[in-house]
C-alpha cells in the first residue's frame, strides 16, 4: 500500500518538476494514439456507415469480420506489422521499425475495425422508417447521409472513446514495433513494463497515474461533448 | 471536418516524420540488439550517448533475451549485437551469421535461495554439485524459461550436474530477470541471477547469496558484427563502428567505473583483447 502512495506521489513530482524525460514520453503517447484514432475514424466512419446502409453477398461474413477484428489481440498485430515492416519483409525498404510511425501503423490495425464496428452498429440502430421519412421530405442523398451520421453521433462518439482508449492502454504491438527505445518510441505503456522489471515499481506506478490520467482527462473531454446537448 | 483534418495532418506530421527522416539518414542509423541485462543495469544509458557524441550515428537498442537478439541478427534486422552466451554466439558465428566475435566485459552469476536453505547448499565451491542437491532435495527453483543467456546457461549447469531440470519444484517465469527474481522471492524458492540484477533489487529481494565464485558462473559478454549478407539494409560499417567503439579504451574505463557510486561496486569488468581462456582462471 505504501508503495502506491509513494508512485502517486512520485507521479506528481515528476509532472510538477516538469521531469522532460516523463512530459516527452506522455505527450508522444498521446501523439500516437491520437494520430492512430484519427487515421482509424477516417477509415473506420466511412466504411462502416457504407456497410451499415448497403446490402451486398457475404454482408453477414464481412461484418463478422469486424466484429472479430474488434478484439484483435495486439500482441498478434504486433508481430504481423513487425514481419511486414522488418528489413527483409515486404515494407522493410520504408525503414519504418522502431519509429513512432511503426507504432501508428500497428494500433491503426487494432483501432480501425472498433470504429468501423461501432459506427456499423450506431448507423444501423437509426430506425428505417426515420430515413424514409427524410427521403419522403425532399432530403437529398449527400444529406440523408450527413443526417444520419449526426442521429448516430452519440454511439459514435463512443466508438471514438473505444477506439482511443484501445490503443493508448495497449502495450503488446508498441513493445514489438517500437522496441521501447529511449527518447524515440519509449511510451507510457512500454516504459512502465520496464520500470516493472526494472523494480523501479514507483516509478512504473507513477507512470501508471500519468496514463490513467491521461485517459481520463481524453475521456473527459470527449463525454462533455458527447452529452452537451442531449437529441430529443 | 476540414478542422479535424488539419488536426489530424497536424498530429500526423511529428509522427510520421521521424519514420522518414530515419529513412532518409539509413546509414546513420544502427540497430544494437542486445540483452535485457545491460538495459536493465543503466550502463547502455551511459554508453549508447558516448558512441552517438563520438560517431555521430544514433543507435535504436532493441533489447530483448538473448536468443532472440541474436535470430534477430542472424535475420539481418539489427547490425551488431552485444550478448552473453558463448556456447550459443560461437555456433552463430560458425555459421557465418556474425562476425569478429569479441569479448567486452564480464560480470558473473550468483546462485540465490531462501536464507533456511532446504537443499543444504550455502558455501559449496562447485555450482553443478549444488544445483544437484536442489534437485535432490526437490526444492522449488525459478528458472528464467525465455532462452536468455542466463537460461542458456542454467540449462548447461543442469546438464552437467547430470538433472533433467522437471517436476513440480521447476518453475519456469518465462519473464526477465528482475520479474523472476521478485518470483523467487515470493516462492521462497533457489535461482540463478547475475549479480548486477540482483544488486539493483536488493531492496525487494531478500534472498541471501549461497553459492558464487564458481569460474563456471563467469557471464562474459561479447560484441558481434552482423554479416550483411543476410538479409537486405544490413549497415555493416556502423555495427563494426559500435563494436569497435565498445572495445575501445575511453568505453572500456567507463565499463570498469560503472556502478561504483550507485552500488559501492562496479558491475562488470571490462575484458576487451583477452580471450575466454585468459579471464577462466
Amino acid at each position: 500500500m505504501e508503495l502506491i502512495w509513494d508512485g502517486i506521489r512520485q507521479a506528481f513530482l515528476l509532472l510538477l518538476g516538469m521531469d522532460r524525460e516523463v512530459l516527452a514520453i506522455t505527450w508522444l503517447s498521446f501523439q500516437i494514439a491520437a494520430t492512430s484514432t484519427g487515421l482509424a475514424l477516417a477509415v473506420g466512419i466511412p466504411l462502416g456507415t457504407l456497410i451499415a446502409l448497403t446490402r451486398f453477398p457475404a454482408r453477414a461474413l464481412v461484418v463478422s469480420l469486424i466484429n472479430t477484428g474488434m478484439g484483435l489481440p495486439p500482441v498478434v498485430v504486433g508481430l504481423f506489422v513487425s514481419i511486414f515492416l522488418w528489413r527483409g519483409g515486404p515494407l522493410g525498404f520504408f525503414e519504418l521499425l522502431y519509429t513512432p510511425a511503426a507504432i501508428v501503423i500497428a494500433q491503426f490495425v487494432i483501432a480501425a475495425p472498433i470504429v468501423t464496428g461501432l459506427t456499423l452498429a450506431a448507423v444501423q440502430q437509426i430506425p428505417p422508417m426515420f430515413r424514409l421519412q427524410m427521403v419522403a421530405i425532399g432530403a437529398s442523398r449527400g444529406q440523408l447521409l450527413w443526417l444520419l451520421l449526426r442521429e448516430a453521433r452519440l454511439p459514435m462518439l463512443a466508438a471514438v472513446m473505444a477506439g482511443f482508449g484501445g490503443v493508448i492502454s495497449e502495450i503488446g504491438a508498441s513493445m514489438m514495433v517500437g522496441g521501447n527505445i529511449r527518447g524515440q518510441t519509449r511510451v507510457l505503456t512500454t516504459a512502465t513494463v520496464m520500470e516493472t522489471t526494472k523494480g523501479s515499481f514507483d516509478v512504473a506506478i507513477a507512470l501508471s497515474v500519468i496514463l490513467l490520467a491521461m485517459t481520463f482527462l481524453v475521456n473527459y473531454l470527449l463525454t462533455a461533448l458527447q452529452q452537451r446537448r442531449r437529441p430529443s | 471536418m476540414r478542422r479535424t483534418l488539419y488536426l489530424l495532418a497536424a498530429f500526423l506530421a511529428p509522427t510520421l516524420g521521424a519514420g522518414s527522416s530515419a529513412a532518409s539518414a539509413q546509414s546513420k542509423v544502427v540497430i544494437l540488439s542486445t540483452t535485457t541485462s545491460t538495459q536493465d543495469s543503466g550502463l547502455l544509458d551511459v554508453l549508447v550517448p558516448m558512441f552517438e557524441r563520438t560517431s555521430g550515428y544514433s543507435v535504436k537498442t532493441v533489447s530483448v533475451g538473448t536468443g532472440q537478439a541474436l535470430a534477430l541478427a542472424a535475420r539481418g534486422e539489427a547490425d551488431v549485437a552485444l550478448v552473453h552466451a558463448s556456447s550459443l554466439e560461437k555456433q552463430y558465428v560458425a555459421d557465418g551469421k556474425m562476425h569478429n566475435r569479441r569479448l567486452v566485459m564480464y560480470n558473473d552469476f550468483v546462485l540465490i535461495g531462501p536464507a533456511e536453505d532446504p537443499a543444504g547448499i550455502k558455501g559449496m565451491a562447485k555450482v553443478a554439485e549444488a544445483l544437484k542437491k536442489v534437485a535432490g532435495a526437490r526444492a522449488r527453483f525459478v528458472s528464467r524459461g525465455d532462452k536468455s543467456g542466463t537460461h542458456v546457461l542454467e540449462l548447461g549447469l543442469w546438464k552437467l550436474a547430470g538433472v533433467e531440470p522437471k517436476g513440480a519444484w521447476y518453475i519456469e517465469s518465462g519473464q526477465g530477470m528482475g520479474q523472476t527474481l521478485v518470483i523467487a522471492n515470493e516462492r521462497a524458492a533457489y535461482t540463478l541471477t547475475d549479480r548486477a540484477t540482483f544488486l539493483a533489487f536488493q531492496q525487494r529481494v531478500k534472498l541471501p547469496i549461497l553459492v558464487e565464485k564458481d569460474r563456471l558462473l563467469l557471464n562474459v559478454y561479447s560484441v558481434m558484427e552482423v554479416n550483411p549478407a543476410n538479409g537486405p539494409r544490413v549497415n555493416a560499417a556502423g555495427g563494426k563502428a559500435f563494436a569497435d567503439f565498445m572495445v575501445s579504451p575511453a568505453t572500456q574505463a567507463a565499463i570498469k567505473s560503472f556502478g561504483v557510486s550507485m552500488y559501492g561496486q562496479a558491475l562488470f569488468v571490462p575484458i576487451a583483447g583477452k580471450t575466454e581462456e585468459e579471464i577462466g582462471g
